[in-house]
């Protein structure tokens, strides 16, 4: 099912009378049968956007498509949405199965095809021995496994995910992660999941939104956005270790950094912000910056090594380098890789190329 | 940015706390440090256990004096024949005769069903009733504190003076009811019926019961409201984000979410209040009279004693040499009564509760 956003916009007014904007002007198409990661800081409105294509926040403006019926006034459960919540509300006082079912007894399903769509569903998500037992005598993990069943058993065109991975351990998470993309594989469902980790997004969306003040980013897949970020923000939200952003000015088409010549561009003369990943740099010979080993400091992290050194005036920059070039070495030299300097704006800090 | 108003008082009064706390524990020191001097530096070291018996030694003398003690001694005076409270002097030890008389007796039998008639329809009356409007409070946002006062006021007024006043409001006899209308009579005469004679001659059982009921039921709903909104406001929204999803009515949402999850709080209201029910008094001391019976003609007097109305009759007349006997004698029955209805209760609750 392919959802558009047409200008949706949702403004909160507290008690006061103060109006948030929460989402502004949003407009997009979610492609159909695709995972897309709706990803940012916290506080952009990436939940908020969530629910309202969920149907429980009524949008100030713009409307929502399904398709091409406009679904904006339809209620929740007329939607074919599944929504599994942040922390899963699961009836406590059910068993698994009985939760798995609820759904069903809302609608006209005969009980033998009720608990052939529970079984098949639990089997799906690799829960079917535990349906007799209550929400809390399972773990973290599996609790999520009961709410995907759970959204799943009514065979909605949609799945709707909120921070699914922020309640379970790290080691859980990388579980469960490879798990909801094989969900979604079998299935084939449309599936839209909210996330502040980029980590996240990046790993297991096939099409990625950046969200930041309520307004659209960017939006394509997660490589595209990291190789090629249209902005500042998404360029630093994005990547972790974080890209180094350094003022720079461009003379004669080349980039300069004090004076440093960093590398060449087509951009007009002037000032501007640049961007340097930390995985960009490089170890060689006869490099831009040379340094004796005690004017570095280093910190191996197995395969890698992460530098840290100043250039220009105080400038800090984080480097990631393979340890084994940097091992017994005296003396460092530093370079980048060829055109893997980005030019941003100073102003609108969007990406200059 | 300007300071928010009041931030210098806070943070005086902040410090001014912190002063306090110091000073507390320093003197707690200090009492620590002298004590150890004159040799009581043992109670510190204690343990544990013995140290809670002495903090708790107060409270429990006055447990043992007013509620232990008399537990005891009423089931030692039910066993006693021709006990004179006043002289002390007995007639002589028996097992059952007490028990007996009161069981055989024709009044106790109808203050025990007065009082399950009382509790058996009350009680569940209430709890749906207060459910009913909790999640209605539950509800709506405008004028919400002004109902919460509302339905609560009952619970902080007298019950003899709510009684009196029920007892006005259905007031009248088979002979003045037609002339002097209580409000109770007017109401039903502003829409089409006849005026009833509730409470006085010419009143039959049940419009003497249905005031008793009316008022208790009015009565309890305060608390019980205030319970139950207390666990329904509670309650993680997102079960009903998740319930609205899942495409259940606003009916199911109810039975089916709402009531297992304050299923806790419904079970401990209902054992109180059946508890609370068999122990009626008060109402119809004030709604019947001191009496607690309705003279009324033809039919006989009507008793609408409950239990422990039957119990204190004994006790006005406790000079009466082996009154005391029987009072306590049908206390303890009156006690295995609700032992054998929460007993009930709780096992019934071990299936359907859920905490």
């Amino acid at each position: 099912m392919e959802i558009r956003l047409k200008n949706l916009t949702k403004v909160f007014t507290d008690k006061r009378g103060n109006e948030t904007v929460a989402v502004d002007d949003l407009d997009v198409v979610i492609p159909s049968g695709k995972l897309i990661g709706l990803l940012g800081p916290s506080g952009c409105g990436k939940s908020t956007t969530l629910y309202m294509i969920a149907g429980l926040l009524k949008p100030s403006g713009g409307k929502i498509f399904f398709g091409d019926n406009d679904v904006t006034k339809v209620s929740p459960d007329k939607r074919g949405i599944g929504l599994v919540f942040q922390n899963y509300a699961l009836y406590p006082h059910m068993t698994v199965r009985q939760n798995i079912m609820f759904p069903l007894e809302n609608m006209k399903v005969s009980h033998d095809e009720a608990i052939r769509l529970t079984i098949e569903m639990a089997e799906l998500v690799g829960i079917a021995d535990q349906l007799d037992k209550k929400p809390a005598q399972l773990s973290g993990g599996q609790q999520q496994r009961v709410a995907i069943a759970r959204a799943l058993v009514k065979k909605p065109d949609v799945l709707l995910l909120d921070e699914p991975l922020s309640n379970l351990d790290a080691r859980l998470r990388l579980q469960t992660r490879e798990e909801i993309k094989r969900i979604q594989r079998e299935t084939g469902i449309t599936t839209i999941f909210v996330t502040h980790d980029q980590e996240e997004a990046m790993s297991i969306s096939d099409q990625m939104i950046v969200l930041d003040l309520g307004r659209m980013q960017q939006m394509d897949s997660p490589q595209e956005i990291y190789d090629e970020p249209d902005n500042l923000f998404v360029a630093k939200f994005l990547g972790s270790p974080p890209i180094n952003v350094i003022d720079a000015i461009v003379k004669d088409k080349k980039i300069m950094v004090g004076d440093l010549n960093l590398g060449t561009t087509k951009a007009k003369d002037g000032k501007y912000t640049i961007g340097i990943r930390p995985e960009d740099f490089r170890v060689v010979e006869d490099g831009l910056f040379t340094f004796k080993r005690e004017e570095l400091e280093i910190e191996v992290i197995g395969r890698d090594t992460m530098v840290r050194f100043t250039i220009g005036e105080n400038k800090m920059v984080r480097a990631v380098v393979e340890s084994d070039s940097v091992k017994d070495k005296d003396v460092i030299s530093i370079s980048i890789k060829k055109d893997k300097v980005l030019l941003f704006d100073k102003k609108s800090g969007s990406v200059v190329v | 940015m300007t300071e928010p108003k009041g931030t210098r008082l806070r943070v005086k009064v902040a410090r001014a706390k912190w002063h306090v706390r110091n000073f507390f524990q320093t003197v707690g020191e200090t009492i620590k440090k002298g004590l150890s001097k004159i040799g009581l530096g043992f109670l510190f070291k204690l343990p544990p256990f013995v140290r809670a018996m002495i903090y708790l030694a107060p409270a429990l003398a006055i447990l043992a004096v007013f509620t232990f003690y008399p537990i005891f001694n009423s089931v030692f005076i039910s066993f006693l024949k021709g006990y004179n409270m006043f002289t002390g002097e007995i007639t002589g030890y028996t097992l059952f005769d007490n028990y007996l008389t009161i069981l055989k007796h024709q009044s106790f039998a109808q203050s025990v069903i007065n009082t399950a008639v009382i509790a058996f329809i009350s009680v569940p009356l209430t709890i749906l009733l207060s459910l009913a409007v909790s999640v209605a409070l539950a509800a709506i946002k405008p004028l919400k504190g002004l109902y919460q006062t509302v339905f609560f006021l009952p619970y902080v007024t007298n019950s003899i003076a709510l009684g009196l006043v029920f007892a006005y409001m259905f007031s009248g006899n088979a002979n003045t009811i037609t002339t002097q209308l209580s409000l109770s009579n007017a109401i039903l005469k502003g829409i089409g019926l006849q005026p009833i004679a509730w409470l006085g001659i010419g009143a039959t059982y049940w419009s003497a019961i249905s005031v008793i009921l009316l008022y208790t039921v009015w009565n309890g709903l305060a608390f019980k409201i205030i319970v139950f909104l207390t666990g329904i406001q509670s309650i993680d929204k997102q079960y009903y984000q998740a319930a609205q999803i899942d495409g259940a009515s606003k009916f199911k949402t109810f039975s089916r979410v709402t009531v297992p999850l304050i299923s806790p709080m419904i079970f401990y209201i209902l054992i109180t209040s059946l508890i609370g029910s068999f122990k009626t008094y008060s109402s119809v001391v004030a709604i019947i009279g001191t009496t607690g019976r309705i003279t009324s003609g033809a039919t006989g007097p009507l008793d609408m004693r409950t239990i422990v109305f039957y119990i204190y009759d004994f006790l006005q007349n406790a000079g009466q040499p082996g009154n005391m006997s029987f009072a306590a004698a049908a206390s303890i029955i009156l006690f295995i009564i609700i032992l054998f209805f929460t007993v009930i209760q709780l096992q019934v609750g071990k299936r359907r509760v859920h905490y």
